[in-house]
Order: C-alpha cells, then sequence, then structure tokens
C-alpha cells in the first residue's frame, strides 16, 4: 500500500513548509466567466509524489481549478505555487507540469512517436536521446512498437495511453489529468486506473486528478478534495470523505445519500453499517434501534438494498450482502427494524 | 426504395441538367478546331490551325502573361493578408471581431460591379496610375475573402485543445504556430489559394474597372467576340482557358476533401 500522508499535514505545511514544500499550492484563487463564478476562493496545498483528486459534479469549478494550475488562463485573484515558487503569470509553457487532456488532445498529423517527443523537440533535446526516452515512454505505457502509428490508427484505449507518455516524458513536477478515462468504457476504465495507479508509483510524479466519479476518487486518491459550486467542501482521505462527511453535500455525492434528522442534527449512516433486523431477529448490543417500513427492494447482484421508511422520520438505505446465509426474505412493504452503533452514524456539523 | 420508372426518371432528369451544363462547353471546344472561319454545323473539318495561330498572337501571348502575372500577385496578396486576418480574428477575442468577421466577407457578396465602380473612382481620385496594380488590388479584394473563408472555416475546426496541449508541452507561440497550427492548416491554404487564383484568372467585371491600356486574357476574349473578327482564335483561348482554370479546382477540391482534420 501507498503511504497515506494525514488530512491535517500537507494542508498546515502551506507556502512556507518548514521541511518540505507542497508541490502545488493554491490561495485565495478566484475565476468567474461574466457572471457564472467558477471558483471562489480556494485554497489546497498537495504533497509532492501525492495522487491527489478533485471529485465534484460538472460546473463545480474542478476542470478550472486544474486549468488555472496549468496556466491555460489566469485567476481573478490569487496565487498558484510550484514547489514554493509562485507561478501565477508564468505562460503555460514555462511551467513544470504536464497535462493529459480530456480529449487527449494528440496531434492528428504527427506519428505517435512524434507526439510524444514533441515536448523533447521543442526544448531542443537532442535527437539521439529524444528517441531513447521515446521508446521508453513507450514501454512504461505498453505501446512497444507503435511509435510509427498516426492516432487516427489507435483504439481510445491506446490514445489515452500515448497521451499519457507524451505528458510523462517530460518528467513533470506535477501531472494534471482531466477526466482522462471518461470517454472510454467500464471494463478499459477499471484497468487504465490500475495502469495510471503503477505509472504514478513508478515516476513517482504528483498526480492531480479530475474526475466526477466517485467510486474512481475513491479507488486511485491519496487524498480527496470534494468541490462544489467553486469552493472545496472538504480534503481528506478516500476512508476519512466516506466515512465522515464535513458537510451533508459530500455525503451525499460520496455514496447514497442517507441523511436524516435527529433532535435538530443532520445524521448520515453509510447502508452497509447498518443492520436489517426482522420480526424474531435480536438487535446486536449496543445499538441504536428503529423501525420502519420497507418501501423499496433492489437487487444489485453482490448486494439487495432496502429503503426502509423510518417510523421517526426520514429514510435511510439498507444494504445487505447476498451471501446466501441471511435469514428471512425481506419483500416491500414489511415492518422492519434497523439498527446501528452509534460510533458508524455521523453527525453533520452545521 | 423508389420505383424503377422514378429511378430511371431521375436519371434522365440528371442527365439533362449536365447536358445544360455542359454542351455549349463541350461546343466551344469542338468549334475550336473547326477548318472554317464560320460556326455552322455540321463543322467543315478539323484543323489544329487556329491553335497554331493564337500561339503566335502578341496580344494574346501578352493577355495571358498579364492575367497569369495578377493571379500569382493577387494569390500572394490574399495568401498574407487572408492568413494573418483568419488567424488573428480566430485567435484573439477583442471589441469588434464579428463586426471586422462581416466586413472581410462582405466585397464577395457584392456585385462586382460596385467594387468594380468603387476602386475605378477611388484610384481616380487618388490619381493613381491604371495599370497592373490596380488590377492586383481589385482582385486582391476578393482573393483575401476565399482565403479567409477557407482558413478559418479549417481553424475553427481544429480542437483548442491541441495548441493548448502545445503550449503545454513547452512550446512558445511562434513554435505552436510552425509545428502545429500550420501543418493542421496547410491543405486549407493550398486549396484557398488555387480557388483565389482560378477566381482572378477569369475574372472580368472588377477587372475592366481596374485595368489600364492592358488586356488581361477575359478582356481580350470579351473584345475579340465584340468585334467578331477572330472568333476561332477566341474559341482557341477559351478552350485553354477552361483547361487551366479546370486543374487548380480539381487540385483544391481533391485536396480539401482529403486533407480534413481526421478524428
Amino acid at each position: 500500500m501507498i503511504e497515506v500522508p494525514t488530512p491535517e499535514q500537507p494542508a498546515a505545511a502551506g507556502s512556507q513548509g518548514s521541511q518540505q514544500a507542497p508541490a502545488v499550492y493554491v490561495a485565495g484563487l478566484r475565476k468567474s466567466y461574466g457572471d457564472v463564478t467558477a471558483l471562489n476562493g480556494v485554497e489546497l496545498a498537495v504533497a509532492p509524489g501525492e495522487f491527489f483528486t478533485l471529485l465534484g459534479p460538472s460546473g463545480s469549478g474542478k476542470t478550472t481549478l486544474l486549468r488555472l494550475i496549468a496556466g491555460f488562463e489566469r485567476p481573478d485573484a490569487g496565487t498558484i505555487e510550484l514547489t514554493g515558487a509562485d507561478v501565477t503569470g508564468t505562460p503555460p509553457y514555462a511551467r513544470d507540469v504536464n497535462t493529459v487532456f480530456q480529449d487527449y488532445a494528440l496531434f492528428p498529423h504527427m506519428t505517435v512517436a512524434e507526439n510524444i517527443e514533441y515536448g523533447l523537440r521543442v526544448k531542443r533535446v537532442p535527437k539521439q536521446q529524444r528517441k531513447q526516452q521515446v521508446a521508453r515512454a513507450l514501454d512504461m505505457v505498453r505501446l512497444p512498437g507503435l511509435g510509427a502509428r498516426k492516432p487516427s490508427q489507435l483504439s481510445g484505449g491506446q490514445r489515452q495511453r500515448v497521451a499519457l507518455a507524451r505528458a510523462i516524458v517530460n518528467r513533470p513536477q506535477v501531472l494534471l489529468l482531466d477526466e482522462p478515462l471518461g470517454a472510454l468504457d467500464l471494463k478499459l476504465r477499471q484497468e487504465m486506473q490500475l495502469e495510471l495507479l503503477r505509472v504514478q508509483r513508478e515516476v513517482g510524479i504528483t498526480f492531480i486528478y479530475v474526475t466526477h466519479d466517485q467510486e474512481e476518487a475513491l479507488t486511485m486518491s491519496d487524498r480527496i478534495a470534494v468541490m462544489s459550486n467553486g469552493g472545496i467542501e472538504q480534503i481528506a482521505t478516500p476512508v476519512e470523505v466516506y466515512e465522515h462527511p464535513r458537510t451533508p453535500f459530500v455525503a451525499g455525492f460520496i455514496g447514497v445519500s442517507n441523511l436524516i434528522e435527529r433532535d435538530g442534527d443532520q445524521i448520515t449512516v453509510r447502508p452497509e453499517k447498518i443492520t436489517l433486523l426482522t420480526e424474531h431477529d435480536q438487535a446486536p448490543a449496543d445499538t441504536h434501534v428503529e423501525g420502519g417500513q420497507v418501501t423499496d427492494v433492489i437487487y444489485v447482484g453482490v448486494l439487495t438494498r432496502y429503503v426502509v421508511a423510518l417510523d421517526a422520520g426520514g429514510e435511510l438505505v439498507v444494504s445487505r450482502q447476498n451471501a446466501g446465509h441471511s435469514g428471512a426474505t425481506v419483500t416491500r412493504g414489511n415492518q422492519v427494524r434497523v439498527a446501528w452503533r452509534a460510533a458508524q452514524a455521523f453527525t453533520i456539523p452545521r | 426504395m423508389e420505383s424503377t420508372g422514378l429511378r430511371v426518371a431521375l436519371r434522365i432528369w440528371v442527365a439533362l441538367v449536365l447536358l445544360f451544363l455542359f454542351v455549349p462547353i463541350a461546343a466551344i471546344i469542338l468549334y475550336a478546331f473547326n477548318k472554317s472561319t464560320i460556326e455552322s454545323w455540321p463543322i467543315g473539318g478539323f484543323t489544329g490551325h487556329w491553335f497554331s495561330v493564337a500561339w503566335h498572337d502578341s496580344q494574346v501571348r501578352e493577355a495571358l502573361w498579364l492575367s497569369v502575372r495578377v493571379g500569382l500577385f493577387a494569390t500572394g496578396l490574399a495568401l498574407v493578408l487572408g492568413s494573418m486576418v483568419a488567424y488573428a480574428l480566430h485567435q484573439f477575442r477583442f471589441y469588434g471581431r464579428d463586426g471586422i468577421s462581416l466586413l472581410l466577407v462582405l466585397p464577395i457578396a457584392l456585385p462586382g460591379i460596385i467594387t468594380g465602380i468603387a476602386l475605378n473612382s477611388f484610384f481616380s481620385f487618388t490619381g493613381i496610375q491604371f495599370g497592373t496594380l490596380t488590377v492586383v488590388a481589385g482582385h486582391a479584394t476578393f482573393c483575401i475573402v476565399v482565403v479567409f473563408n477557407n482558413l478559418i472555416a479549417r481553424l475553427r475546426r481544429v480542437p483548442g485543445s491541441l495548441a493548448e496541449a502545445s503550449m503545454d508541452l513547452g512550446a512558445r507561440g511562434w513554435q505552436t504556430l510552425r509545428f502545429v497550427t500550420i501543418p493542421l492548416a496547410a491543405t486549407a491554404l493550398v486549396s484557398g489559394a488555387l480557388l483565389a487564383f482560378a477566381l482572378s484568372f477569369d475574372e472580368v467585371i472588377v477587372t475592366v474597372f481596374t485595368a489600364g491600356a492592358q488586356n488581361t486574357l477575359p478582356l481580350w476574349i470579351f473584345g475579340a467576340i465584340r468585334l467578331g473578327q477572330q472568333l476561332p482564335e477566341v474559341n482557341v483561348v477559351v478552350t485553354i482557358v477552361i483547361a487551366l482554370t479546370l486543374i487548380p479546382v480539381i487540385l483544391a477540391a481533391r485536396i480539401a476533401g482529403s486533407g480534413a482534420v481526421t478524428r
């Protein structure tokens, strides 16, 4: 397993960290397009070598933040630092950052090899050296021998790999990935997720990864910044974000929204932490128990989801593994009880 | 599925339209080889004599040479100005951008006679001597539009992320222009230039109002037909012009078709 930084540590490092400057540090970033505010004072610090994900729905500002770090656009206010150096006004070609674009943006008139060596070519790296590095990059993304092809002759997954190779061949300090797997089908996407993680560990480059797919974010990231409406809702490890969402938005966006109100507090419990009890079942010790009625049963293969309308108000989704040992079958309209341990429920701060 | 009857009718219809378009052209080419000086049917016999007459006619030679020169200069001027404007309008956002875009395309929508008269009075007013340069300037007004339109259509089709990717990989503005933008637009530039040359080569109206004492080839043809003295020679010259005009048009169509950005 990779080392997971604690949520407090990198954020606290700030711009003048005592040991090591963060790979990327942004503060007070604002950007609007006409009347639309895309970013509303964002601050975050990404540790060197970290796999950092910007997660949010479309329009949450994650792509804008990425484009500001890449330098394609200038912020209205705020600063951007790369390893401690202010690059807010630096053009993209002078930033030690590379981007993997959502549409790959491979040059259609160049071969795969020419695409990959482009960054080295404009920096006047000698030809012999370029050739070696291109070959190595092609090996790394598992496309050896495809250098002479044109991008139009490649499949979507292969283009994705070429785009990755074209970026990492430059050995940037930070690699920005803008929904790089969005155009691929599910199977290929899962394959590429593992591939990306492997490459990231091999080259040790800091990755900033934009996605709207919460599962992708949870699988791949060291830390996740959940964004909504141009602001950051929470920055934490996947486990932290999932188990202890800090805002109702995070609770709803990551996983199933299981929000109920009790005594004026908003409480969330993850569906798999809730035990479903029928008439004769004993409630486990030290649990909070409530009664309700099953309003829906959704079978999804590995597990079944039950929607329970609680007598005390509100609705919870309960999921139960289809391991074959579970007791009586529960169907729609059944009266049931649900139970969870107090530690598993999380009160969302006001 | 349409019925057989309809299909046959459609084919006949298409054939008629094509005949309507091409019979006159075929007639001219045929008469270029006519032995007799009178255009009568059937023709009096085949001869290559008029080609020789036209070839040795110094007026025709001078007119042809002038047309080629004007075409090349006008195309060159259009390439420089048209592509610079297209690039600027595509690349930068500024106040009045849409207005400029409209103003640029307007000359081709205006009747040639208006462009001609306007240029004529302008040159007279400013005291500029009518000659090759004034004709070039007149032709450039519509050649620029052709180059501009071709290029900006291509630039709009090239995804913006390509230029961004180039900058992202460390290329400065001029490197991006040289390695990415121009190669991707090259075929559009060539087809625009060929089209501009073809338009300039057979332009009459604007030329009439901007030429001095010299004749371009179309002007010579126009004069010869009005006088009615050298009809066989005119037919020969027209045949040659058809051939010369067709080549760049076909080339342009081919390049524009095959060179498009592929996905």
